[in-house]
């Protein structure tokens, strides 16, 4: 996957939240007050301005942010939704709509009418009437919005600070800190010469972006060689003929480096080399027959604000510049403007040529989108096959004694073929959740960047499959999280190693199969909770009596309280207290739970348990109490017959069964569930040996079992409720429903809580 | 049938009257989906009296509720003479069983008259009126308190 895949995926939510936001708005027109609908209005905001800030559409942020501020004011009942105020943002969620197409197709907006109304909505967030539109200035006459056509344009046009009064966030080495800064010198000092192939452009990967990320490593001159460079009679427009060599001084070592070049390494040739430090830059200078140009990251940001410092610099490519005006004019875009660098290497011809390609190929993607519904019905019909294939067998088997007669190779055909329908269809929803843990990595570097922070991302369990909807449902609050973890939860560098902990922080995202449902974890190894802080903080908000007493976990849950921020200042990241209650609700939705759980200096821990609706299931099918229940393949470690010699009795209730010289509690299935009032007989049944989430083992004891099969995961949910004990539902071969033991609960359960507990708990949170 | 459309425009409405035992009682004919045979039901542990269990209807789990419990009246013990009501408030689809489908009525609001002043636990809850049809009583149940309580609307 990737970048222009990740952004389509974006650009699709987009479409999503601004249909969202229109239809709340219009609510809102039509006199509806329910303060959820403000709130999915400021959400769906919200999220298009965080995405874009990930994407580092700045234009969008810009305006989503104004828009967003004076939603806040609605929200918290400052300012009226009046007819009036409902026509500016209704305008306004137009104008969001044009930017981000804007950002998805290029072109440009209307610049007159978005800073109108920039400036309608700062003046209804200060509480004064949206100024009338005879008012407005002049719009200035140069357009901020890049264009595709720009590419063309060889001459170096001035930084644009646009004419929202937003000057385009430069992005330099000084941001990182000054005290980065004034240990520069110190800093191991690292040559590398990278040469890459024309591969590397067929595949889609840019020299730029990987230059770009190398210069987050530290201070680095970047130098590009042009040796090889023929004529322009003579260049073939689809081959790299440049290498770059760059001196860059970094403590993060040469793994460090070579990891920004890990999905090209096959792709250019590639040489690091560690330099003494102090003759790093000496040496680079030297070497080269040019002066190294200073790699100015604000370049790289706009498309339009080449330095014009460079041109004059470059003095040799002034002199090619009349010899070949059109290939001089690619070099000065090269040196300055180095986001077209690979444009730069061919004609402009060919870079706009390659503009419409990959325009054309992103539109020619061969992926539709379907209706959810659609799919949902396809796989319930499928489910309905398989079963009444099952049960056409099962009768035709009792009828026909002899067995070899053509209905039954007929059946078995039939058999095949559902199978394989249902796999395909399967396969449809069933996706890795790879592709959002993708988009989190992302996340977190423009996070950690912002906040100076330096954050390490470490995922685990990648291909952990998961339904479609899940996954879709998941970007969002693991967005919102992932910033809160690295926005709240890690502390400065500083504090870090004051701590005694290393200055970099890490967010560990991790995906696994739990009897039955997903289980995505996100810890952090920051300061943990403020416990204090959070309680004041909801005292404040009265969501809780000054005097009330909670227990830690209680405390710690109140995060998940709509409109509950403990951030200080309200920053472009985070900190409107949308974000957990966002979680939260969105967890919900998919009948899932979220827990956290944070140990003071150690970190957090948010656990998100999610049902796998349309899943399948490996499980092993079981009699209990003349029941047939389904248990997660999964969890089961091993059956056995157990002996009577082997099972012992400890204490009034608890038995205990041998297993190899160790003693294992034996929990009946059957009582666990309420089946039966007594407990059974072990020896009359099985055991199944299962591992649970804590870690302990336990045997289950179930009185006979029935086989294995592949089942299809019903919710419960949906007509009825979450029942303890069981975590979902499947319909077997006979038409019948079966239930599937949730074997965590039934471990908890037989460790003293009860079930009826856990439920009690659910109905409260 | 000139009756019938007479009624519709007039605010008139459509109700599906069943049996319990010696009562009747009717639902709107709107919220019925379907009305189906008894099947047996796969009991659900730790769930209330009323609830005999889930059944699979077309690849859907449908949870069944004994009608009779849930009003407080005798646990039905379900033969094949008995039906299901399939029945969906807002997104929840859930069946109950019933003795018996007597009759499809066309009311008009003011047929309905308000239940009497009582307190039982009964009338408060599940009764949204009572109709008087040809000399028989018929209540007029709320569906949507019949149905089991989801964790949602605990919370």
């Amino acid at each position: 996957m990737d970048m222009n895949e990740i952004k389509e995926i974006f650009f699709q939510e987009c479409e999503e939240q601004l249909a969202e936001l229109e239809s709340g708005l219009l609510r809102l027109n039509d006199g509806d007050r329910d303060p959820e609908t403000v709130n999915a209005v400021f959400r769906a905001v919200h999220s298009i301005k965080g995405g874009a800030g990930a994407f580092g559409l700045d234009d969008l942020v810009s305006f989503a942010h104004v828009f967003e501020t004076t939603l806040d004011c609605v929200r918290s009942n400052k300012l009226e939704p009046t007819q009036e105020v409902l026509k500016v943002m209704l305008k306004s969620a137009d104008v969001l709509a044009d930017l981000t197409n804007v950002a998805r197709d290029g072109g440009s907006v209307d610049q007159a009418r978005s800073a109108q109304l920039i400036r309608e909505l700062e003046a209804l967030a200060k509480g004064e009437a949206p100024p009338a539109a005879s008012a407005s200035e002049p719009v200035a006459p140069k357009a901020a919005v890049a264009k595709p056509a720009a590419v063309a344009k060889a001459a170096p046009v001035e930084p644009v600070v646009n004419e929202h009064g937003f000057a385009p966030v430069a992005f330099s080495f000084d941001d990182f800190g000054g005290d980065e800064d004034d240990a520069v010198g110190d800093l191991p000092a690292y040559d590398i010469v990278f040469k890459p192939k024309s591969e590397l452009y067929t595949k889609g990967n840019e020299a730029t972006l990987l230059l770009r990320d190398l210069s987050r490593l530290g201070e680095m001159s970047i130098h590009c060689n042009m040796d090889s460079l023929p004529p322009l009679d003579q260049m073939d427009p689809e081959t790299a003929y440049f290498s770059w060599k760059v001196s860059i001084k970094t403590d993060k070592g040469e793994d460090a480096i070579r990891s920004v070049f890990e999905f090209a390494e096959w792709d250019c040739e590639l040489d690091v080399t560690a330099v003494e430090t102090g003759e790093a830059s000496d040496a680079a200078t030297d070497d080269l027959p040019m002066q190294p140009v200073p790699f100015d990251l604000s370049a790289l940001d706009g498309d339009l604000d080449v330095p014009l410092g460079v041109v004059e610099e470059e003095e040799q490519i002034a002199a090619a510049q009349e010899a070949a005006a059109e290939t001089a004019s690619n070099v000065v875009q090269m040196a300055g403007n180095a986001s077209r660098a690979a444009a730069s290497e061919k004609s402009v011809a060919a870079a706009a040529a390659q503009n419409n390609a990959q325009q054309a190929s992103s539109a020619a993607a061969p992926t539709i989108r379907v209706d959810l519904d659609r799919v949902d019905r396809l796989i319930n019909l499928v489910g309905e096959l398989v079963i009444n294939q099952a049960m056409l067998s099962q009768s035709v088997i009792e009828n026909d004694s002899n067995g070899v007669s053509s209905i039954n190779m007929g059946l078995e055909e039939l058999q095949q073929l559902t199978r394989e329908i249902q796999d395909s269809v399967m396969a449809i929803r069933a996706q890795p959740v790879k592709p959002v843990f993708q988009r989190m990595a992302r996340t977190v570097r423009e996070i950690a960047d912002i906040t100076g922070k330096s954050v390490r991302l470490v995922t685990e369990g990648e291909n952990t499959e998961v339904d479609k909807t899940v996954i879709d449902k998941l970007a969002e609050p693991l967005t919102h999280m992932i910033r809160n973890a690295v926005d709240h939860g890690l502390e400065m560098p500083e504090k870090r190693l004051a701590a005694g902990k290393s200055a970099e922080g890490t967010v560990k995202l991790t995906a696994k199969h739990r009897s039955g449902r997903i289980v995505i974890e996100l810890s952090d190894d920051g300061a943990g909770i403020n416990r204090e802080k959070v309680r004041q903080k909801a005292i404040d908000n009265d969501l809780i009596a000054a005097d009330a007493n909670l227990s830690d976990e209680e405390i710690d849950n109140l995060i998940f309280h709509a409109g509950f921020s403990t951030a200080d200042k309200v920053s472009d990241l985070s900190g409107r207290g949308v974000g957990m209650d966002v979680v939260k609700r969105s967890i919900q939705a998919l009948g899932g739970r979220i827990n956290i759980s944070s140990k003071p200096g150690h970190g957090s821990v948010f656990t998100m348990s999610l049902p796998l609706t349309l899943a399948v299931l490996d499980g092993m099918v079981v009699t209990v109490a003349g029941q047939t229940l389904v248990v997660p393949l999964t969890a089961i470690v091993e059956t056995l017959q157990p002996d009577a010699a082997a099972i012992h009795s400890f204490g009034a209730t608890q038995r205990l069964i041998s297993i190899r010289n160790s003693f294992c509690p034996l929990v009946d299935v059957g009582r666990i569930l309420n089946f039966r009032a007594t407990q059974a007989n072990p020896v009359e049944g099985v055991a199944l040996l299962v591992e649970s989430e804590g870690g302990g083992q336990r045997a289950l004891m179930v009185d006979a079992i029935q086989g294995q099969r592949q089942v299809v995961i019903k919710s419960l949910e949906a007509n009825y409720t979450h029942v303890p004990g069981i975590a979902a539902a499947t319909i077997l071969g006979d038409g019948r429903v079966a239930l599937i033991l949730d074997v965590d609960a039934v471990v908890s359960a037989s460790r003293g809580q009860s079930l009826q507990l856990e439920s009690s708990l659910a109905a409260v949170g | 049938m000139t009756y019938l459309a007479k009624n519709l425009t007039n605010g008139g409405r459509e109700l599906i009257a069943f049996r319990i035992g010696d009562q009747e009682f009717c639902v709107n004919v709107m919220s019925v989906r379907e009305i189906r045979g008894w099947t047996p039901a796969t009991p659900m542990p730790h769930a209330p009296q009323y609830v005999l269990g889930v059944i699979n209807l077309r690849g859907a789990v449908l949870p069944i509720i004994d009608l009779s419990a849930r009003l407080g009246m005798k646990p039905a013990e379900p033969t094949v003479r008995h039906v299901i009501i399939v029945t969906q408030v807002k997104n929840r689809v859930v069946g109950l069983l019933v003795e018996a489908v007597s009759d499809i009525l066309t009311i008009n609001d003011d047929d309905i008259q308000p239940t009497p002043d009582m307190t039982s636990e009964f009338e408060r809850t599940f009764a949204r009126g009572i109709l008087a049809i040809e000399g028989r009583m018929i209540c007029l149940i709320e569906l949507e308190a019949v149905f089991p309580h989801t964790e949602s609307e605990a919370a």
